[in-house]
């Protein structure tokens, strides 16, 4: 049947239409964006039928690339985990696609244009093959192409985008290799790479030395691709400079991919006692992640570039994830996959809204967004439904994940985690309605009662239609996800978490 | 108890929710649409909910489950005596406030009508659904909802005492969201539910400490909202809003919200065994009743009639949380039958001062003096609702006064009774000399001749003073407050003590 071939085709059909679509531009520029979206269309086909396959069958899907058998062939296997993170990519990119067209014609120059669908295919093709693959070094060959995508597509950006997609570079270069070394390391030790079989086999190597090297340039290198402090110095300059649309895309899926490769290594490749009981690895990942947080979050409060501020909350929202690994329990990470996946939305909604609002005005800085509410009206609304979010106010999704985080770092007995996790939400708080308040506001004089307006000649004046349908989407799904997180966590995530938890 | 599964509650929510929208989408286009929807909405909302009362007065429970989040952890409206008693007041008074606020923002002329409908709209749905919800989490979500929903209302003027007023109050409020998040998770963490039950579900789960801690920050959290003195700061501020706004966080929503939820944790999360086993009611009772002392002090001081209110206003919601925490029989009574009353008492005092605004733009007591001759309505009516408030019969606040007196005696605490004799001679000591001065002063800054504000403005108010001298003869004709403050209470010591 051609649903059991999906994990493979997932793959498969965008980076051959990738082909296609460079291909076809010569001849026709026009078809471009038609591709981009049919291809991802049927991405996210694919992934809601593997999706529904693994909640029926309730176990893995092992699909054996070219029919080879593992461990010696390339496997692709997919859980409840990798599905739930293959439909959210999915869909997210989707919507960024619908989101991108109307953009990209505005900020890249028309001759650009078919190198950029192609990168955006190619960097989905990457995040997909990331998440789907069972295997090791499968998985660096599919990270390095979602990297070399985003180099890239970044440069393409504005001023400074080159010098910051070259230290992306520099950056993203050092992890690949420190992933690529864990990989060397494990398979000297093992002489596998398929991940369920090295599963097996580490247990037996839990003392070795080597073997912990190895986790720790595992750890480094997913590290710095997901942008987790220190880590994240590449990761400010790099979004904020890139295209609208490419931000869009990279900074809610490229680190939140990455989230799904540390739990995956921490959890699976490796037996969780490895880094519960054998190791402090948890304490260590809690304190980075309070450290990094707090950091970001005084960052953030420190940026009136509203894109550049949403940078510094990404590696904040890094630390939650990171937070709920850290609590080691079934609460904590259920709020770690809950918010890789509510952070998507999240983040995808807030970078397409600066985007808009680029789009219209040309500028990013908060303190120029007086009288934007007349003027772009949907998109501040939709603004607001992601801020808060992010701030924690339910029914929006933010505060659900937060929810379990909390209840996880409460039975871990980690109270310091439980502070930051409060903490920063009033710091977002802040962050975000200083834009609102913004954006919003209008201050007058003590005993000016304009008439209605007192601005007339300010009316609306918002985005094209797919733009705000796209983000009308986006906003409607954070809140979607928020009230039917239950459902979520029912059928998907809790045959996520480890059993041993 | 009797459960019966309605989606009425969800439908009275979606009515507040979808006449939100409607009146965004309106816009000012078509004002007169615009507040049609506004009008609608209420009506329905309040007609809806008040369809709900037949069941609850036979002793059922309404309860519409919309989706489970985890174990034991749903989003769930359940409606019981006591929450019917908040839902039946904010949705009555949001008809009245409606009609208040179109002839306000009118006579004014003030801008961004369309927000502040929407956003008056989006608050009352945060405080029906406080009421109407069946768990903490549930009352979490529409708690901030509420929070969120204000501060656009509070920031309405937009002058930057205006802003300052609306960081102020998110300030505060979202801090003590916070403090309420912390505590709910530990609740639902030490036993693995967060449905209200009457007389409480924590006896047994967690050490002394624990429940202790949690119970303070729970305090610390709603307190915020309730404004219990220290965190009270936000409230005088807030004053700055337009006064149907003002009207709003007082009477109905926001501080009530606030104190309903103090009320929702000290009877139905605790309840009044554990309470009195922990001796936690006796800080608590203490903070409140230097709180009723000290705002009646400060309120004396104030000469802008708004602050004096909220000062009042401070007073008044402590009063409340006091009742309760004596756990007592006449004391829960007295406290929930104290937040309609109060309700209606206020909003009319503080519709008064509005309409005082609208008509001569004084706000300063000092100011007012003689104006009983050019709107002897308002003045009235604000006789009715000051008189009340001091508890003077046959004024509803008499009644709730009256059980909280005899609660303070059933606890045997005399000297919380001092406390409710004494706030309510502040009452008096601060109200009186603005009627004094109103109706036997001549009038300096006023005109003295006969001048009302429009209809839409004064008719509310002669509805809601009318409405307090009717509750204070039949307490329990129409919404039957009185049977439901009675059934609650019955509920809770029942199961309790």
């Amino acid at each position: 049947m051609i649903q059991e071939q999906f994990p493979a085709l997932i793959v498969v059909t965008p980076l051959i239409m990738s082909f296609i679509l460079f291909t076809v531009s010569w001849w026709n520029k026009r078809l471009c964006f038609p591709i981009l979206l049919a291809t991802l269309s049927a991405c996210l086909v694919f992934a809601i039928g593997i999706l529904d396959m693994v909640i029926k069958h309730g176990q893995p899907i092992h699909y054996h690339l070219g029919g080879w058998d593992p461990p010696w062939g390339i496997e692709y296997v997919i859980d409840h985990l990798n599905a739930l993170v293959l439909v959210a990519v999915a869909v997210v990119a989707w919507l960024v696609a619908l989101y991108a067209k109307s953009v990209v014609e505005k900020e890249l120059h028309e001759s650009k244009l078919p190198q950029f669908y192609t990168l955006f295919l190619l960097q989905v093709t990457g995040l997909f093959g990331i998440t789907a693959t069972g295997d090791m070094f499968n998985l660096y060959v599919l990270l390095e192409i979602a990297s070399f995508s985003a180099y890239a597509i970044i440069a393409m950006g504005e001023r400074g985008a080159d010098f910051a997609a070259f230290r992306y570079v520099i950056f993203g270069t050092i992890g690949a290799c420190a992933y690529l070394l864990g990989v060397g390391y494990l398979y000297i030790l093992t002489g596998s790479l398929n991940m369920a079989d090295l599963a097996q086999l580490i247990p037996k190597l839990f003392y070795n030395k080597a073997l912990l090297v190895g986790f720790a340039f595992f750890l480094v290198g997913v590290g710095i691709k997901m942008g987790i402090f220190p880590l994240h110095t590449w990761l400010p300059d790099a979004y904020t400079l890139a295209p609208s649309a490419v931000s869009a895309l990279l900074a809610p899926l490229f680190t939140k991919v990455g989230a799904y490769v540390i739990i995956r290594i921490m959890f699976t490749v490796f037996d969780p006692s490895f880094s519960i009981k054998l190791y402090p690895v948890m304490d260590i990942l809690g304190w980075i992640a309070a450290i990094g947080i707090a950091f970001a979050c005084i960052m953030a409060l420190a940026q009136s570039d509203l894109k550049r501020m949403l940078c510094y909350l990404i590696v904040a929202e890094m630390g939650y994830i990171v937070i709920g690994i850290a609590s080691a329990n079934r609460l904590g990470l259920t709020g770690a996959i809950l918010h890789i996946v509510n952070d998507m939305f999240m983040m995808a909604c807030l970078f397409t809204v600066v985007g808009a609002i680029m789009y219209q005005t040309g500028t990013r800085n908060i303190y120029q967004f007086r009288y934007l509410h007349r003027t772009m009206p949907v998109t501040l609304g939709v603004f607001v439904v992601g801020a808060l979010s992010v701030v924690g106010v339910p029914p929006m999704c933010g505060f659900f994940s937060k929810w379990y985080l909390i209840l996880g770092t409460i039975e871990a007995k980690k109270w310091l985690l439980l502070f930051v996790l409060l903490a920063s939400s009033l710091v977002n708080a802040i962050l975000f309605f200083r834009v609102i308040e913004n954006a919003y506001l209008e201050p007058r004089g003590e005993h000016a009662f304009a008439h209605d307006g007192g601005h007339p000649s300010i009316s609306l004046d918002e985005v094209p239609w797919s733009m705000l349908i796209s983000m009308l989407m986006i906003a409607a799904g954070i809140i979607l996800l928020g009230i039917f997180s239950g459902v979520i966590i029912k059928h998907v995530i809790q045959f996520a978490v480890p059993a041993s938890f | 108890m009797e459960t019966v599964h309605s989606a009425t509650p969800l439908l009275a929510m979606l009515a507040s929710l979808i006449g939100a929208f409607l009146i965004l989408f309106t816009g000012e286009r078509n004002r007169n649409l615009r507040e049609f929807w506004t009008l609608a909405a209420a009506v329905i909302k309040f007609g809806l909910i008040a369809s709900m009362l037949p069941y609850i007065l036979h002793g059922k429970i309404v309860e519409y489950t919309m989706v489970e989040i985890y174990k034991g952890l749903f989003l769930q409206f359940r409606v019981d005596t006591f929450g019917m008693i908040f839902a039946l007041l904010a949705s009555f008074l949001w008809i009245v406030v409606s009609l208040y606020s179109i002839g306000y923002m009118r006579d004014l002329n003030e801008h961004a009508q369309t927000r502040y409908f929407f956003c008056f709209a989006l608050a009352i749905f945060g405080a029906v659904g406080v009421a109407l919800a069946g768990n903490l989490l549930t009352l979490y979500m529409f708690y901030e909802i509420l929070t969120v929903a204000t501060f656009a209302l509070v920031a309405h003027k937009e002058t930057p005492e205006a802003i300052k007023a609306g960081r102020k109050y998110l300030a505060y409020l979202l801090t003590g969201a916070a403090f309420v998040l912390f505590s709910m998770a530990v609740t639902y963490y030490l036993t693995g539910t967060l449905d209200f039950k009457p007389g409480g579900f924590v006896a047994g789960h967690g050490s002394r400490e624990i429940l202790s801690l949690v119970f303070v920050t729970f305090m610390i959290g709603f307190g915020s909202k309730a404004a219990i003195m220290p965190i009270h700061e936000w409230l005088p501020s807030a004053m700055i809003a337009p006064t149907p706004v003002s009207a709003l966080l007082h009477a109905v929503a926001v501080v009530k919200a606030g104190v309903f939820c103090c009320l929702r944790v000290i009877l139905y999360v605790f309840g009044p065994k554990v309470l009195s086993d922990l001796g936690l009611w006796i800080p608590l009772a203490f903070v409140v009743s230097f709180t009723v002392i000290v705002a009646n002090i400060i309120a004396l001081t104030q000469d802008h009639l708004k602050r004096r209110l909220a000062f009042s206003t401070i007073n008044n919601l402590s009063i409340i949380i006091l009742g309760a925490a004596l756990v007592s029989h006449d004391g829960i009574r007295g406290a929930m039958l104290h937040i309609p009353f109060h309700g209606f008492m206020k909003i009319t005092l503080f519709m008064c001062a509005g309409a005082i605004y609208v008509k001569t733009h004084k706000e300063f007591i000092s100011e007012m003096e003689g104006i009983g001759k050019q709107m002897p309505i308002t003045m009235a009516a604000f006789t009715i609702g000051a008189l009340g408030l001091t508890g003077i019969p046959p004024v509803c606040g008499f009644i709730s006064k009256w059980y909280l007196c005899l609660g303070a005696l059933e606890a045997k605490e005399i000297i919380f009774l001092l406390v409710f004799l004494a706030s309510a001679l502040l009452d008096a000591a601060y109200f009186l000399p603005i009627i004094y001065g109103a109706f036997f002063k001549k009038p300096k800054f006023v005109k003295d001749h006969f001048d009302e504000a429009s209809f839409f403005v004064v008719f509310p108010i002669v509805i809601t003073a009318i409405g307090s001298i009717f509750f204070g003869l039949f307490p329990d004709a129409f919404m039957h407050f009185f049977k439901l403050a009675v059934a609650s209470a019955k509920n809770i010591m029942g199961m309790g003590v």
